[in-house]
């Protein structure tokens, strides 16, 4: 249970520190598998601090620079669970100030479960994370009218695999702006 | 905009030219009674491969889990006609019953097909029918041979003239996922593709006849449902909520289908009158309430609910502001429910974090029985007699059909598709 955790945490880590993780995209996730994630989780880790010297800016052209914060817009989440952890709540409060800043602006958000547990019911739940994620975006003053949500369940993994390096990844909300 | 562009979907309305058989009995030969199959004569034409009557019977009768029908090998003769039986000696091989018939082809299109079966105790035929059949209908005519035998040797209404529809996912490198709506006969012959898409294509569930099918697409880049005639291929979208159209369930008498949906903030459980239109709410819950399915007297809905935390089984009836009804209680995880078709048994999915396996409730008695191995295994689905159950499984990492029979002793994989196959639903036997 212990490594399990561990290996959440640096998913998490990992995923926050690197903007241009694309789920789906081996090259950029290959240093999750097997043993060199402990590696990846150390150096994700250090270079997380650096990830807070990002540049914030809500600038409208903000959503297209590569190194800005609001380049990260994948939210991952527990089993069977929609609570949206504190590392995300941060990235999210980026996103609805961003929102909030631009009324133009508009994002889909986009819940996703792995492959665990029955259809529908992962379309439930992930319509729930898409529901979490769109309170806090609103929180930060997101008008309903700039977001959209859709529930896509565990039909559109990010990444194949019966694991937990899959699974992991493919509990999910992406912002598609 | 991108996305409803790329959901544009094809049509096809045509069978497969390859037919890839591979069912594979894996579990359970003990306990079933052995049985002769004698092939059968064809008269006025040769033997089609591809519809070779007594062959299918024969592999229904072994999937069926109850039968045993003796190898070729072990058939101590070939009667043709029932004067040259010879029961004494069927009786040493150990066999109960005997079947022996005929193909007869009349014209270039016509046949008949003609079997009887005997009693080998006794020295009696039990069993005797003639039908007219085309070359397309002849695969169909042997399962209807396989359902008249069952249901005279057990008491159950047969169920392999009759279609299984499923969803397959095409992977392909450097190309987006194709889905597939498929139908196919229940031995895998037969396969017809009703839908393509770029989008998910989910939850199939047929009407009551077996004439229609509905299910969630996403097609639109939203999920709607949709309610497809099979035979005429035209389709109807029945509910385009805001957020989740999801879960259809056809009520047994066909005219309404319990649907989830969050239109109003949580999923729960709506019933939709499919002349009038006209939509009840069923469930009113914080929790997810999804996957309803009737219970077969139609005034109740059993589905699944995280109310307690938990994803659960409950029981509702169809009118506003029931209660409902706890019902499954041990395991973390029980959900999707599955009727058999005399509400005596439920099976769902039961899992805790990461096994989920097929199981079945008894609901006179309360118990569960574990029915598969998982560690995957989902969309259990009665076969419409209550004998088996259809699921989703994975073999050596692939994802495969399966079925097991409802105790649990007998088991085989449908080997129905390449690639992703997912989601099997059994329709009624045809009439």
């Amino acid at each position: 249970m212990k490594n399990y955790l561990l290996v959440l945490l640096m998913a998490a880590a990992l995923a926050a520190c690197d903007a241009n993780v694309k789920p789906g995209a081996d090259e950029d996730t290959s240093a999750m598998d097997g043993s060199g994630g402990a590696q990846a989780g150390a150096i994700g880790a250090e270079s997380y601090g650096e990830g807070q010297a990002l540049p914030v800016s809500y600038e409208t052209d903000a959503i297209h620079d590569a190194n800005s914060v609001l380049a990260e817009r994948v939210i991952y989440f527990d089993f069977d669970s929609s609570d949206v952890s504190d590392e995300s709540v941060e990235l999210i409060k980026h996103h609805g100030n961003y929102l909030s800043a631009n009324p133009g602006a508009s994002v889909r958000v986009e819940g996703h479960t792995d492959e665990r547990g029955t259809r529908e019911y992962n379309i439930a739940l992930a319509d729930r994370r898409a529901q979490s994620v769109e309170r806090l975006l609103m929180f930060q003053g997101a008008g309903s009218d700039q977001i959209t949500i859709i529930s896509y369940g565990e039909e559109k993994p990010a990444r194949l695999g019966h694991d937990e390096t899959a699974w992991s990844l493919n509990r999910r909300v992406e912002l598609d702006y | 905009m991108k996305r409803l562009l790329s959901g544009l979907i094809l049509f096809c309305f045509y069978s497969l030219a390859q037919a890839v058989l591979n069912i594979e009995i894996t579990e359970g030969i003990e306990g079933s009674l052995p049985i002769a199959v004698v092939p059968f004569q064809w008269h006025g034409g040769t033997k089609l491969d591809d519809a070779d009557v007594s062959a299918i019977v024969a592999s229904d009768l072994a999937r069926s889990g109850k039968f045993a029908p003796l190898a070729d090998k072990d058939l101590i003769a070939y009667p043709k006609q029932p004067e040259d039986v010879h029961f004494q000696s069927w009786r040493m091989t150990g066999v109960d019953h005997l079947i022996i018939g005929g193909v007869k082809q009349e014209a270039e299109n016509r046949y008949q097909v003609y079997f009887r079966m005997f009693d080998v105790l006794k020295g009696e035929q039990v069993l005797g029918y003639n039908f007219s059949a085309t070359r397309a209908s002849l695969r169909s005519v042997a399962h209807r041979i396989s359902d008249h035998i069952i249901k005279a040797l057990t008491g159950l209404p047969g169920a392999f003239d009759a279609r299984i529809a499923y969803i397959t996912a095409a992977q392909n490198p450097g190309k987006a996922v194709q889905y597939h709506l498929q139908s196919a006969d229940t031995d895998g012959f037969n396969s017809q593709n009703l839908l393509v898409s770029d989008e998910p294509i989910m939850s199939p569930a047929w009407s009551p006849a077996g004439d229609r099918l509905a299910y969630v697409s996403f097609e639109n880049g939203v999920a709607e449902i949709f309610v497809h005639n099979i035979h005429t291929a035209k389709r109807e979208q029945i509910s385009k909520f805001a957020g989740i159209n999801g879960a259809p369930a056809w009520s047994p008498d066909g005219r309404q289908m319990a649907i989830t949906l969050s239109k109003d903030g949580n999923p729960d459980i709506y019933v939709l009158d499919l002349s009038s239109k006209k939509l009840a709410r069923i469930t009113s819950h914080w929790s997810i309430d999804t996957e309803a399915v009737w219970m077969p007297d139609g005034k109740s809905l059993v589905f699944t609910s995280n109310r307690s935390g938990k994803p659960q089984l409950y029981q509702v009836a169809t009118k506003a502001g029931a209660r409902p009804q706890r019902l499954t209680f041990e395991g973390r995880y029980n959900a999707n429910a599955s009727v058999s078709a005399d509400g005596k048994t439920i099976s769902f999915v039961n899992g805790d974090s990461n096994v989920f396996r097929i199981a079945v409730l008894y609901l006179d008695t309360g118990l569960v029985q574990i029915v598969t191995d998982g560690p995957l295994d989902e969309s259990p689905e009665f076969s419409p007699n209550g004998s088996m159950i259809i699921y989703a499984s994975q073999h050596k990492g692939q994802p495969v059909l399966a079925a097991v029979s409802t105790d649990g002793r007998h088991k085989q994989r449908l080997g129905l598709s390449d690639g992703d196959v997912r989601e099997p639903a059994w329709s009624a036997v045809r009439k």
